[in-house]
């Protein structure tokens, strides 16, 4: 187990390490000198070198990587060129938005896929399972944004119990928050938890053909309770995979709901960053996204080792 | 009255009949054995009887067990049964445990759930069961899972389960045909000791007419779904009225004609293999330190002469699979020198390989498993040509392979079908004529008849010692069933622990076996004439 742990979490760091040099080279590649940004086009050449003096531009390739990412480290990512303020205080307020939202959604997501993919799996061919996975299809196949419109409309405008977009913070209170995070987070989790709930499905059918199965069933135990203590763990890993992945998507990949609901999130900053040229802000969201990404990754990697007991003792 | 009576049983799955006019008893303390070849709905049979078949099923006729009418119970009153009067055994130990749980939650879940006991008291019985069936508490305390278990160990464990809460009747489904003889004779002897002790009533489902003949008072034999005949174990088996009765038990002790050996010890051997060892690397224990390293195959050397049958006899795990992998040069040896045809095979690479593949092909024991299910046979059968040196065009291609097909009895209009559409003893010759296309000088058979019914089975050895007396090639039978050995080889080696610790003519070894790891085999092989003679004596 411990071999295990140190073996992921060694790939995990190493993974980190990699992909902060690919994000501070492609930066560096790109056309376009942010002092000379910063100072308009008019700066004369020798106010452009003392901006670039100041912010350490012009010093030699490996000490500007190795001062970038020793403030990454110590979560000083510099100050973005538009808004003029540090980084880290833009991340952190749209975090407060992006996290909770994702978070909800993911735990939306998991909540409906799963008993209905047990639902589906248990019911394999009839009735439920085509009626659940038609819907489920469906879910795949409509975009979110017209869910999130259609949301809107029936709960904000028409029933009038959530606010229609927009965000109040968490200054006033847990409650108005999380109602303007609603109809957001469900919109969000909907097509993610057909997705779940198909894989769901297909891993407790291929699951429900294995011999403990019927083990478990000469034993006595009813269908329902085979189902859920001896197919639905084992069935978990792949399920976990497609979590550990759809975490990743709702941190970031959230624009188009944002946009719709005015909510100001991760994804709408690094829009509006990259519209605006402001690459530090982009380099920074980027490389918070990746570390998240691996985080997850190695959380579900260690989940896996939770889950069956065969990871613990392997290599 | 009996335990479990069934009668006038016939059950369809879809619109195909499975069974037709069963009829079977048990009575309590009794040992039924149901014999078939596959297909004939012996595991339907049990599936009936535990209510856990198929939707498509459809099952009308007349189940009674211990005077509750099955066909007719609820779920719930089945629930009731499953696991607490009846239990059941399956033939495959290394799937029929949850990996994800415990060997100790699996035994106590059946008997907290009958019982209604606490985790405490459930998981003390199913340590005592445990311990009944041979797995102690020192080595195999409950928090063992089941990936840290042998395969003869899993099927313990499958027993506990089955038996934790003193069943009236044990289903035992082939339970002994995944191991091999040594742990086919304790498990054997496990489940006749369980039912001495409690009266339970056993049917035990095998194609095995040895393992059934040593264990059954009574037999039932059934054939594509009907009952051929049934009666006392000894009585049933030594008149053989009926003509399938006694086509299964010649079929089971068949050995096939074949005249003295092709050329044994003229001339140059075929084969040497030379103080062969192979050493797997030992399972890493922690980040910097290794367990030692695990000897496979230690010092083994061996002579094979042109044309001559030799049998590698071992039990599971004793290295014999290793050591014909490295002798067909799919694996390198650690150290010591194989040679083929008086050339030295070890070290080299593929395209000096190239001529000594062509001279040696390969068997599998699962002929379901060894082809591409959406390839033709054509295609199939020709894929050893490539080791030729001149690429055969397409109608030689062609000719060859039908050729092939038919020296293993087969058409050569069968070379336009895919795989699914052969019987399990079609496609095992579909692999022999795979194997001799090439016209090699030595074939590796890997237990090439154990996954097939016993008439299939007398066949398939009948091909093999036709195509050795026809065509000279030498085989390397590896097998743990000794009757194979004895049907087909000339020479038998006794593997046991990497090495080899007896050789000899075939009928010499088998009869007046000398190391122990021989006598072992020999005394746990079920042979069907002393079965019989000792049933004979203990009914009369």
């Amino acid at each position: 187990m411990t071999a295990y742990l140190l073996k992921r979490l060694t790939i995990a760091i190493a993974t980190l390490v990699l992909a902060s040099m690919v994000v501070f080279a492609v930066l560096e590649i790109l056309p376009g000198d942010p002092a000379r940004l910063m100072l308009g086009m008019n700066a004369s050449a020798d106010q452009v070198d003392l901006l670039r003096n100041q912010m350490g531009l012009n010093a030699p390739l490996p000490w500007r990587y190795l001062h970038w990412a020793g403030g990454l480290l110590s979560l000083d990512f510099g100050r973005s060129y538009t808004y003029s303020v540090p980084v880290i205080d833009l991340v952190r307020e749209r975090l407060a938005v992006s996290l909770p939202l994702a978070l909800i959604a993911l735990a939306l997501s998991t909540i409906i896929a799963i008993p209905v993919g047990l639902f589906s799996a248990s019911r394999r061919g009839r009735a439920g399972d085509t009626v659940a996975m038609g819907a489920a299809q469906l879910g795949v196949a409509v975009p979110n944004f017209w869910f999130a419109l259609m949301l809107i409309y029936v709960f904000a405008v028409w029933l009038r119990l959530v606010p229609a977009g927009g965000f109040p913070g968490w200054g006033a209170g847990p409650w108005p928050a999380l109602k303007s995070l609603l109809l957001p987070a469900v919109a969000l989790a909907l097509p993610q938890a057909a997705i779940l709930a198909r894989v769901t499905r297909s891993a407790l059918i291929e699951v429900l053909n294995e011999d403990y199965i019927r083990t478990a069933r000469a034993k006595g135990l009813p269908y329902r309770a085979v189902l859920w203590r001896h197919a639905l763990r084992n069935a978990m890993i792949p399920v976990l995979t497609i979590l550990g992945l759809q975490f990743a998507f709702l941190l970031a990949g959230t624009i188009i709901i944002e946009n719709v609901f005015y909510l100001p999130g991760l994804g709408r900053l690094v829009f509006q960053a990259i519209t605006q040229r402001d690459l530090i802000v982009v380099e920074s969201v980027v490389m918070l996204l990746v570390a998240a990404v691996i985080a997850v990754n190695l959380l579900v990697d260690l989940s896996y080792a939770v889950v069956d007991p065969r990871l613990r003792s392997r290599q | 009255m009996s335990l479990l009576d069934i009668e006038n049983l016939s059950l369809t799955i879809g619109d195909t009949p499975i069974l037709r006019g069963m009829e079977l008893s048990v009575a309590p303390g009794e040992v039924m054995g149901l014999v078939g070849e596959s297909g004939s709905g012996k595991s339907m049979t049990a599936l009936t009887v535990m209510q856990l078949l198929p939707h498509a099923a459809r099952a009308t006729g007349r189940v009674s067990f211990d005077g509750i009418d099955i066909l007719a119970a609820t779920e719930d009153q089945m629930c009731a049964l499953r696991g607490d009067d009846i239990g059941m055994v399956f033939q495959e130990p290394m799937t029929a445990l949850n990996p994800v749980k415990t060997i100790g939650e699996q035994v106590a879940e059946g008997i907290r759930w009958h019982t209604r006991a606490s985790r405490a008291a459930a998981e003390e019985r199913a340590r005592k069961m445990l311990d009944r069936v041979g797995l102690p508490s020192a080595k195999f305390p409950l928090s063992r899972y089941p990936h840290e278990l042998s395969g003869g160990q899993r099927q313990r464990v499958v027993i506990a389960i089955a038996c934790a809460l003193k069943p009236k009747l044990l289903i035992a489904d082939e339970p002994t045909t995944a191991l091999d003889v040594v742990l086919q004779a304790q498990i054997l002897d496990l489940l006749r000791d369980l039912v001495a002790e409690s009266r339970m009533g056993l049917l035990l489902i095998s194609h095995d007419l040895a393992v059934v003949t040593e264990m059954a008072d009574r037999i039932t034999i059934l054939r594509h779904g009907e009952v051929m005949e049934a009666g006392d174990t000894a009585r049933t088996l030594s008149q053989q009225l009926h003509p399938y009765t006694r086509q299964l038990a010649q079929a089971s002790m068949h050995v096939p004609a074949r005249a003295r050996p092709h050329g044994a010890g003229s001339g140059q051997p075929l084969l040497q293999v030379e103080g062969v060892t192979r050493d797997y690397p030992g399972r890493r224990s922690s980040l910097f330190k290794r367990a030692p390293d695990i000897r496979a195959v230690n010092d083994v050397s061996l002579s094979m002469a042109p044309g001559q049958s030799v049998a590698l006899v071992g039990r599971s795990g004793c290295g014999k699979s290793t050591l014909a992998r490295m002798i067909l040069a799919l694996d390198r040896p650690s150290s010591g020198t194989i040679r083929f045809r008086g050339e030295t095979v070890t070290g080299k690479n593929e395209a000096e390989l190239k001529p000594a593949r062509r001279d040696m092909q390969v068997v599998f024991q699962d002929p379901y498993g060894s082809f591409d299910p959406r390839q033709k046979v054509e295609k199939l059968v020709a894929e050893p040509l490539h080791v030729l040196d001149k690429k055969p065009t397409r109608a030689e291609r062609r000719e060859m392979v039908a050729h092939a097909l038919h020296e293993v009895g087969l058409d050569q209009r069968d070379m336009d079908k895919y795989p699914h559409e052969f019987s399990g003893g079609q496609r095992q010759r579909l692999s022999i004529a795979r194997a001799i296309i090439t016209r090699p000088k030595l074939v590796v058979a890997d237990e090439p008849v154990s996954a097939l019914d016993v008439s299939i089975r007398a066949q398939i050895l009948d091909l093999f010692a036709e195509l050795n007396q026809k065509l000279g090639i030498a085989y390397l039978f590896i097998t743990h069933d000794l009757t194979v050995a004895r049907a087909i080889t000339d020479e038998v080696l006794v593997m046991h622990d990497g090495k080899i610790v007896e050789r000899g003519k075939t009928n010499e070894v088998l009869d007046h076996p000398q190391s122990e790891a021989a006598k072992v085999l020999v005394t746990a092989a079920p042979d069907l004439h002393r079965a019989i003679a000792r049933r004979m004596q203990e009914q009369g």
